[in-house]
């Protein structure tokens, strides 16, 4: 089937090339992706999700002039940067158009420092999640479909302040993500004016946490937030709490959001809150209609990679080029309003619209909206544990 | 005056009680490093480990227990589970003495070499108890949850304060009580003991006066599995029950039984409560206690904290380090290490 539909849009291709007199073109991207190592569950559904875009375009036939949009895949290993790095280099040498890539963090700063920067490359990341890619200096080659911790820092504040909570104690788990996190859910809730009484870490799989509760208690505050793992410090942290009585309401980031905390820890967490990225709505059903059986759409960061692949194609429409120094000015105007909203399964409409000189607003599966230096504002998913079980209550 | 209660609660509340209940489990652990050290004169680094065994056995009972519907009212099941959960583990470490350590006894073989192996040992139970009962935190923890919570006490009292009394603390300490009576009399007073304590003084002057040395291993294993299989089910009820916290436990409970004086029974129990005191007090942070203890135009604004709790591991390795430099059998003069 796939062979059969590649071969169709071929033989369109070369049709439409004819007629086109020749300005048809081949536009590759590569997916730079850990396919082996600690994500590599997730890279399967993420590189479809791109390529689906991809197929989308090229079935659709109104990218340039009608260009067949062909993927390459290429293995990061996740945290391996020396293979990132080549493969990175091997793709550019192959004629990639631009790099849907890294998927982690520190494997998509190497790849920027080494391949895209030196190149000219544009990257359009839609899993690295690390606050200092925001700061990183990129040519404004760099762009990211994933929301930064540091985003989650900010919602985090805002819903505290929602729900009128004035203070706070704030503990984390002792390595960069737990760090980064919490600095900025304490920078974000002291803009807006709320106290932070103590910002302590803890280590995780320690066996027992009574110090940490003795400073923490010490500190009060209106609540505690546990940045955070569900299965490891931050349960014995909440247990400890729960013991000695010193808190009764728990923040919880994202790292804390999963069904074993309400079942670890009983009747006493309902009320605690929190948020994990992720978004509802039409986008990400209607990428769900479309990959049918063949991926699971909600998979993490899947959403985010068919939104990376489309901005790329949408914005060298815009350009009129498949250069990146061309291109790359246009991405964060087909991503951000005004225009017409535009939802997965209507690229070829979104392409029509650009082609008549208008305006499309990017929303895509994961509701992108890209913000300061080229990175998704991110959707959250606001929790609140109600009978012992996560409960959605909206999205932020 | 109301504030000086308050001052106290709160003390007892997140200093007194936790340290004393966590102080009663290292010290019911190191008893049992402390054993083998003396007795069969190695570090036992596969101690932790025992523990998560025996504590397994026992949650798999209790579930089974809970299964049929047997509890004990407002006590934990895991209490009547107790008992499977030692032979489980008396089955355990005496399998590995007859498949391992004899071999090495047999030999002659230096502390060293038993060191190393302990630590083989150790990494085949990880991965038995792991295999057996799955890497994740487990739930066995029924009945009353507190003898009194600190909401309960805040509306009896009246006092700001609350103050929280787990029934697994007041188990833990009980049973710590009753345990190390328990074996101070059997060292002391009967024959089996008295023989132990012999053979722990002077292998070959014991092996003259008669006595078995192969019975003197095997009753000083079964205490031991006796005390880790108790060590490991308070602290499971008490905390929670996931293999790699006791393995992480290994760490406190050497300190506890060094500081005390490798060897010597009173010594483990007084380092386990200097370690889990000074682990909780250095670092903790005054603001609470002393705003209530002052006047109000002197309350503290910053925490007053002598140490952030990132050192609390640190302070007790640098107890250790001091009693090992100033006095290297430990404080109750154990043997050298």
């Amino acid at each position: 089937m796939k062979k059969m539909l590649l071969a169709s849009t071929a033989a369109a291709l070369v049709a439409t090339s004819a007629l086109a007199g020749g300005h048809a073109k081949e536009v590759k991207l590569g997916i730079l992706i850990g396919f082996t190592g600690p994500i590599e569950s997730l890279t399967g559904p993420m590189a479809a999700g791109a390529e689906l875009a991809m197929s989308e375009v090229t079935e659709s036939g109104k990218l340039l002039d009608a260009a067949k949009v062909t993927p390459m895949r290429a293995d990061t290993g996740c945290i391996d940067n020396g293979l990132s790095t080549s493969n990175g280099e091997r793709l550019i040498a192959d004629g990639a158009h631009g790099i849907i890539g890294g998927d982690c963090s520190g494997v998509t700063g190497a790849i920027l420092q080494n391949v895209a920067i030196p190149n000219g490359m544009v990257m359009i990341s839609p899993s690295a999640t690390s606050p200092g890619l925001s700061t990183v200096e990129d040519n404004d080659l760099f762009f990211r479909t994933a929301p930064s911790d540091a985003r989650e820092g900010q919602v985090m504040a805002e819903i505290l302040q929602e729900r009128g909570v004035k203070s706070i104690a704030l503990t984390y788990t002792n390595n960069d993500y737990g760090k980064g996190l919490a600095d900025a859910i304490e920078s974000n809730f002291k803009e807006i004016g709320g106290e932070v009484t103590i910002v302590a870490a803890h280590e995780d799989g320690k066996a027992d946490y009574s110090a940490e509760m003795g400073a923490l208690a010490s500190a009060g505050g209106d609540l505690l937030v546990v940045a955070g793992y569900l299965d490891q410090g931050g349960l014995g942290i909440i247990n400890a709490a729960l013991d000695t009585g010193a808190f009764d309401t728990f923040g919880l980031p994202g790292g804390m959001i999963g069904d074993s905390l309400p079942t670890n820890v009983g009747d006493a967490l309902n009320g605690s809150y929190g948020q994990i990225a992720g978004s509802g709505g039409e986008g990400i059903e209607k990428l769900t209609a479309m990959a049918g059986d063949a991926f699971d759409a909600t998979s993490p960061y899947t959403p985010e990679s068919y939104d990376a692949a489309a901005l790329f194609m949408l914005a060298m429409q815009a350009a009129d080029s498949t250069d990146p120094a061309e291109y790359g000015k246009h991405i964060l105007d087909v991503a951000n309003a005004p225009g017409e909203k535009i939802y997965p399964g209507e690229l070829g409409k979104a392409l029509d619209i650009i082609r008549g000189g208008g305006d499309v607003d990017y929303v895509g599966a994961s509701a992108v909206e890209l913000i300061g230096p080229g990175e998704s504002a991110g959707t959250y998913r606001m929790i609140e544990v109600q009978d012992g079980k996560n409960a959605t209550i909206g999205f932020k | 005056m109301m504030d000086l209660l308050n001052a106290i609660v709160a003390l007892s509340n997140f200093v007194i009680i936790p340290a004393m209940a966590y102080g009663s489990q290292l010290a019911l652990g190191a008893l049992g490093v402390t054993l083998i050290y003396g007795i069969l004169r190695f570090s036992n680094f596969a101690h932790g480990d025992t523990m998560a065994f025996g504590a397994m056995v026992t949650v798999l009972v209790t579930w089974l227990f809970q299964s049929w519907g047997v509890s004990l009212g407002p006590l934990p099941t895991a209490l009547l589970a107790l008992p499977f959960g030692i032979l489980g583990c008396m089955a355990l470490v005496l399998t590995t003495d007859r498949v391992v350590y004899r071999f090495y006894r047999a030999q002659k073989a230096k502390p060293v070499i038993f060191v190393i192996v302990s630590l083989g040992v150790t990494f085949v139970l990880n991965g038995l108890v792991r295999f057996i009962i799955g890497p994740d935190d487990q739930r066995f923890l029924d009945g009353e949850r507190f003898i009194i919570s600190a909401r309960t006490f805040r509306e009896m009292t009246g006092l700001r304060e609350g103050l929280a009394f787990k029934t697994t603390q007041g188990i833990t300490i009980l049973t710590a009580v009753i345990v190390v009576a328990l074996l101070f009399w059997f060292l002391n007073r009967t024959r089996t003991g008295k023989s132990m304590r012999a053979y722990s003084d002077n292998e070959d002057l014991a092996l003259l006066s008669g006595i078995n040395p192969e019975r003197v291993v095997m009753i000083t294993w079964l205490i031991v599995a006796g005390l880790a299989t108790i060590a490991g089910v308070l602290y499971g009820l008490d905390k929670s029950f996931k293999p790699f916290t006791y393995f992480q436990l290994l760490l406190p409970i050497f300190a506890s039984a060094i500081v005390g004086g490798l060897g010597n029974p009173l010594g483990a129990i007084a380092g386990g409560f200097v370690i889990a005191f000074s682990e909780v007090t250095v670092t903790y942070a005054w603001k609470k206690v002393v705003t209530y203890v002052v006047p109000e135009s002197m309350a503290p604004d910053t925490l007053v904290q002598l140490l952030s709790t990132d050192y609390k591991l640190a302070v007790s390795f640098v107890i250790l380090l001091i009693v090992l430099l100033v006095k290297p059998t430990g404080l109750f003069s154990g043997k050298a290490v």
